[in-house]
């Protein structure tokens, strides 16, 4: 096992923690970067959608796993965002990126103006509010049909920066590296937010409020800043999404996508920003791979399966449950159990990683 | 009136959410893919294309099958998860909630079925005013329902050990009430309330796997009557059965459906405790 040795203070706010890891994050970029040269136009596709839902799920993240507040109801910031930066490209005119960050910025602002009133609550009403501003998000873009183009949807225009063209069916290399920049700097953004003291209050709120509350951190200005910066991210998210999939309308963002996200972070692992990952290739390589395996079995027994909707929902569904009942802190939990089990191989015994009993504490009456 | 009929409709469902919160202090946000399920396994049960088995003896088998369902659930996936945060039993009802649609859809397929029972389409005339009878008991055994569930809560001795549960389980189970045992039994008895609503539901409409949805606007109602108090669902239930003809009609029939939902922000920031408040401040 290797000991970790802290001599400074720098190094413990350091981004990396040891230059061993530096090292493998680099391998892990240059494969990313390369990844285009690698595989064919469909998987690059699918890849491109794995980085922006892994956007998305950094978004979720930040409430959800950092701060502790459930939004079931995320699509109607992405909607917000997606909207926002066609309806700026085509109307207005502005180039790509500004749009593209207005979009961010206005989901944000909807976040604050719904936050404000909500922190008043009790944690689990926010849940409900988020679910409800979603339903209203759906409806108000189908009933803005002249602005928004309705249920017929709205195309998002080419993506032009420095006259360089980006498109999904022409060259999608280049689409997936323009996604792969704008992620490395949204995870920059949100390393450097968690070591900062913002970050910081945003777990300690997660944590307990009343005792985040005793250290002297403002919790209502701890709330609505996780939420501006979430909502931010969602914007984004939305943004990238709607221009991937060229054509969208509102059930480009229902509640399904919500739910989605949400189930997305549980199983990758909340509480870090590798689990917003693992969450984001489950999502996109379970429908690619219940695909193949069932042409495999097709084409095996020579019987044709008809598809049966709502597969996929399904196995994710149990996914998620089992993971909660035996993997609580979902892939990237058992990814550092296998870490940790290896690195003290003879020495890991069974009840190292047994879970203690809880009682429900409940601020019902506060 | 045909207003008040989902009206009570939407209650039910909201007085099992409210049932769940008030004895486990969780949110099951299957309650309505629950109420789904128990539709068509009455309509599975009584049906002519189906089984066909007498009406009346269908009835409580079927609310058997929903509360075994729904206590399987307790015993199988929410006991292991207690103490947990409220987030995780959330998503694991909403995971809950889809799988039970997936079973649905492949069972029973994604058309619409309704159920056949000797009081559809029959209809009463009082003083120039025609009433369908499914209609009418739909709102009198709602009513019968929710009465006897508040007296239960407020005047029995296990209603008030559930009470106290809600509170603090650990300070419950200290004093000798037993925690599981009665947490499981809420659990069975709203099965059987998400069971009579689907009855109720399928006897006035027809039911397909995403009616399970309705859960969301039942939520709403719960949380617009004050969650955690049963009268409260009921009348949560009523003001959006009622607001939402009434807005299609005067403002428009594209926003009747926002309406549910605008009057639970509107509820949610000025009065955050619902009509019928249970939230009373600690004294220290």
């Amino acid at each position: 096992m290797k000991v970790l040795f802290r001599e400074s203070y720098e190094q413990d706010l350091g981004l990396f923690r040891d230059n061993n890891q530096k090292f493998r994050y680099f391998l892990l970029l240059c494969l990313a970067v390369v990844l285009p040269f690698i595989l064919g136009d469909f998987f690059l596709g699918e890849a491109t959608l794995f980085l922006i839902w892994a956007i998305g799920g950094m978004s979720l993240m930040i409430l959800v796993g950092h701060t502790g507040l459930a939004s079931l109801g995320h699509a109607a910031f992405l909607a917000i965002g997606a909207y926002t930066t066609v309806l700026m490209q085509t109307k207005l005119g502005t180039p790509f990126l500004l749009s593209l960050i207005l979009g961010g910025f206005l989901s944000s602002l909807v976040g604050v103006i719904i936050a404000i009133p909500s922190t008043r609550l009790h944690s689990i009403y926010i849940a409900i509010i988020t679910l409800a501003i979603a339903i209203l998000v759906d409806d108000i873009i189908v009933l803005s049909e002249s602005l928004t183009g309705g249920v017929s949807g709205i195309y998002a225009p080419k993506i032009v920066i420095l006259g360089v063209e980006f498109d999904r069916y022409s060259n999608i290399d280049r689409l997936y590296w323009l996604v792969l920049i704008i992620l490395i700097t949204l995870v920059l953004i949100y390393k450097n937010i968690l070591r900062s003291p913002l970050g910081r209050a945003f777990i300690a709120v997660r944590d307990s409020e009343i005792s985040a509350a005793a250290m002297g951190i403002n919790v209502k200005k701890a709330k609505i800043l996780s939420f501006a910066v979430s909502c931010f991210y969602g914007g984004i998210c939305g943004g990238l999404m709607g221009h991937f999939s060229t054509v969208f309308n509102n059930e480009t963002f229902n509640l399904l996508v919500s739910i989605n996200l949400l189930l997305m972070i549980v199983v990758g692992g909340l509480g870090s920003i590798h689990g917003a990952f693992f969450g984001a290739a489950i999502l996109t390589l379970l429908p690619v791979f219940i695909a193949i395996i069932r042409d495999g079995i097709s084409s095996f027994f020579d019987v044709s399966f008809y598809s049966i909707p709502g597969l996929e929902t399904f196995i994710f569904c149990l996914m998620v449950i089992f993971c909660i009942l035996y993997e609580p802190m979902g892939v990237n939990g058992l990814r550092q159990k296998i870490r940790l089990f290896c690195e003290l191989f003879p020495l890991g015994g069974k009840t190292f990683f047994s879970k203690q009993k809880s009682f429900l504490k409940t601020d019902r009456l506060k | 009136m045909s207003g008040l009929a989902s009206g009570c409709v939407y209650g039910l469902v909201a007085l099992g959410f409210v049932l769940i919160y008030k004895a486990t202090e969780a949110i099951n946000f299957a309650q309505g893919d629950f109420m789904m399920f128990g539709a068509f396994i009455i309509i599975w049960l009584a049906n002519e294309s189906f089984l066909g088995l007498p009406f009346l003896f269908a009835i409580p088998f079927g609310l058997v099958i929903m509360a075994l369902i729904s206590a399987s659930f307790d015993k199988l996936v929410l006991q292991r998860v207690a103490g947990e945060p409220q987030i995780v039993i959330v998503i694991l009802t909403i995971a809950a909630g889809f799988i039970l649609r997936f079973f649905a859809g492949v069972i029973w397929g994604y058309e619409p079925l309704s159920l056949e029972t000797p009081i559809v389409g029959k209809y009463l005339s009082l003083g120039g005013v025609v009433l369908s009878l499914a209609e009418i008991g739909v709102i009198v055994l709602t009513v019968m329902f929710t009465i006897t569930l508040y007296i239960f809560f407020s005047f029995t001795k296990m209603g008030v050990a559930l009470m106290a549960i809600s509170q603090n389980q650990l300070a419950a189970s200290h004093v000798g009430i037993p925690v599981r045992k009665l947490q499981s039994f809420t659990w069975v008895l709203a099965g059987i309330v998400a069971g009579s609503a689907g009855i109720l539901y399928a006897s006035k409409g027809a039911v397909d796997p995403s009616v399970g949805l309705i859960g969301i606007k039942a939520f709403a109602a719960a949380v617009i009557g004050g969650f955690g108090s049963l009268p409260g669902a009921l009348l949560g239930g009523l003001v959006i059965g009622i607001v939402e003809p009434f807005s299609a009609r005067f403002i428009g029939s594209g926003y009747s459906h926002l309406m549910p939902y605008i009057i639970l922000l509107l509820i949610l920031f000025l009065k955050p405790n619902g009509l019928i408040s249970q939230v009373r401040s600690k004294k220290v």
